[in-house]
């Protein structure tokens, strides 16, 4: 979907998206690496359970709600990446946790 | 207890950025909130990481951008306390600011509150448009300034504005060609009349005719006079379908291009949930189709407290925000007797010339790419309108008519449309245009949703541990 340009700051941050390990630029947010290495989707919808990406990366639209280091409801465009972050999509309705 | 200031700013881009600089330039106590890492706003977003290191994207992003470097520079320099990585999800009458931050809420208290939150997209609602695939062309920008992402496989550009040819050639630059370019506006006639005022920005003429050149150099095909556009595919965008009017003296054409990104544009328009919020007076702008605050040339809304600057007080483009931040943050120095009314003036002057050229260019701009009924109202009825909630516009048209209902918060009632996540923000003018259409009345005469904190995401946990006072307290007191 996406790649570096050869100009981008070199991939030095290592994250885990959807279980894989994968290194992404640092300053990068959660949803630009899910463009980068994911596949793209972020969630899928609680009416029909279509696949949604991330679409305005300015947090307006909130299609890339996911689920970071284990916290769901994540704007993933407003999030930056740390060293061994969990990324996962966001399927369907979040539960309620304690 | 929660911190006091003179003034509360919320946005760091051009208009909040200036206005911290000016208010803080006469005295005054300044806390500026940002959802972003870094200053900037949208327009001069990672502006200090790329200036720094990444010289040839800095190349070919263009001047305008790099120009934001010397305001950010500005903006360090001054005596501000500035939270980035802030969500700032409701502001009272009383000066309150509540906001998000390190998964902890917290509240600050202020004299005046400065809106700055900036301009969003205006949706363009098409068939599959909420493919995955699919983004804004605000979004591929970002991606390129933030990460220094470009698309990767066959691309295409849809929608009208100056961003989408900006970003056309932008990428072009990169060296990562747009399959081809198909524009749903573009009015030289209806803008004509108002070109007087755009001579006043030379510069931007010949920018955008440049782009256009650059467009045509790389050889993107360029489709003008499109009436139709949708995207199709089964989980993820794989084809574009068009048709084009063409130009006069051309035959009409339609086709298919295989894709693998679409990034859609269609203007922008205030950022507008924030100030929506707060029930200061609002009011519809036909040319810009949107609703904006209705402000004083300081920028002071029908609140004591709150003032709105920049694109989020109706679209004044970059230079023109800056500006704009300049007078609202000396305006409020004045207003809250810090400097004396004739100073605040004296010091604006440049600001307010510099506004009133950018005013005064916009109606030529705003006529140029006005788009059409048919892009705001989407006439197929398969087309999701609320993204969030998944509701169509032949639904939303069918309960309108079936129901009469007379504005936005009806249909909401009825359709659930406006009650996701997103609160309306990438649905509500679209829902406005569609009932203003099928009841035959103005959309001034509709309204908006009613928009209500928290605007932005906290959970009751945030809101329970805050350190704000209990009814008891009152009682105590």
């Amino acid at each position: 979907m996406f790649k570096l340009l050869p100009d981008a700051d070199r991939a030095t941050v290592s994250v885990v998206i959807n279980g894989r390990s994968v290194a992404v630029p640092p300053g990068c947010s959660a949803a630009a690496a899910m463009l980068l290495h994911g596949g793209g989707v972020t969630r899928t919808t609680a009416i029909s359970g279509s696949g949604r990406a991330p679409y305005c990366m300015m947090g307006v639209c909130f299609e890339c709600l996911m689920e970071i280091d284990g916290e769901p409801n994540q704007q993933g465009c407003l999030v930056i990446v740390s060293e061994g972050m969990r990324i996962n999509p966001q399927l369907g309705r979040p539960g309620i946790r304690n | 207890m929660s911190l006091q200031y003179d003034l509360a700013i919320i946005g760091a881009g051009p208009a909040g950025l200036s206005a911290a600089i000016s208010a803080a330039g006469a005295g005054l106590k300044v806390v500026v909130f940002d959802e972003q890492p870094a200053p900037g706003g949208q327009i001069y977003r990672n502006i200090e990481a790329v200036s720094a290191t990444r010289k040839a994207q800095l190349g070919w992003l263009g001047a305008d951008y790099a120009a934001g470097l010397e305001l950010v520079r500005r903006f360090r320099a001054a005596t501000v306390d500035y939270l980035p990585l802030s969500q700032v999800w409701q502001l009272g009458h009383d000066g309150r600011v509540c906001y998000r931050r390190d998964a902890a809420a917290g509240v600050v208290h202020a004299q005046k509150i400065l809106i700055a939150t900036g301009a969003m997209e205006r949706p363009l609602p098409i068939p599959g448009w909420t493919l995955p695939g699919v983004l804004s062309c605000g979004a591929g920008q970002t991606l390129l300034k933030a990460s220094g992402l470009a698309p990767d496989g066959r691309f295409v550009l849809a929608g009208c504005g100056p961003l989408l040819l900006l970003l056309a050639a932008q990428l072009i630059r990169a060296g990562v060609r747009p399959t081809a370019v198909f524009e749903t506006a573009f009015n030289p006639w209806a803008a004509l009349p108002h070109l007087p005022g755009m001579l006043g920005l030379p510069a931007y003429l010949f920018k955008g005719l440049g782009l256009l050149r650059e467009i045509r150099a790389a050889g993107v095909p360029l489709h003008r006079g499109v009436t139709r556009l949708a995207i199709h595919g089964q989980g993820r965008a794989c084809e574009i379908e068009f048709e084009s009017g063409g130009r006069i003296g051309r035959e009409p054409v339609d086709g298919r291009e295989p894709v693998e990104l679409v990034f859609l544009h269609q203007g922008v328009v205030p950022n507008g949930n924030l100030a929506l919020s707060t029930d200061i007076r609002h009011q519809w702008d036909d040319l810009q189709r949107c609703f904006r605050p209705t402000l004083d040339d300081c920028g002071r809304s029908s609140s004591a407290v709150l003032s709105v600057a920049g694109d989020a007080g109706g679209i004044v483009g970059a230079a023109g925000a800056a500006a704009m931040g300049t007078v609202a943050g000396l305006a409020v120095a004045a207003d809250l007797g810090r400097i004396d009314a004739p100073a605040a003036a004296n010091l604006s002057a440049d600001a307010r010339k510099l506004l009133a050229r950018h005013r005064a260019a916009r109606p030529f701009l705003d006529h140029l790419y006005r788009p059409a009924q048919r892009w705001v109202a989407p006439p197929d009825a398969d087309t999701v309108v609320c993204r969030c909630e998944e509701v169509s516009a032949g639904d939303m048209r069918r309960v309108v008519q079936a129901h009469n209902c007379p504005g936005p918060n009806q249909l909401k009632s009825f359709m659930r449309c406006g009650m996701g996540p997103c609160q309306g923000r990438l649905c509500g003018l679209t829902a406005v245009e569609l009932i203003a259409e099928t009841q035959g009345v103005s959309p001034a005469a509709v309204g908006y949703y009613r928009i209500r904190a928290p605007v932005k995401p906290v959970t009751l946990g945030d809101m329970a541990a805050l350190d704000v006072p209990t009814r008891e307290d009152a009682v105590h007191m």
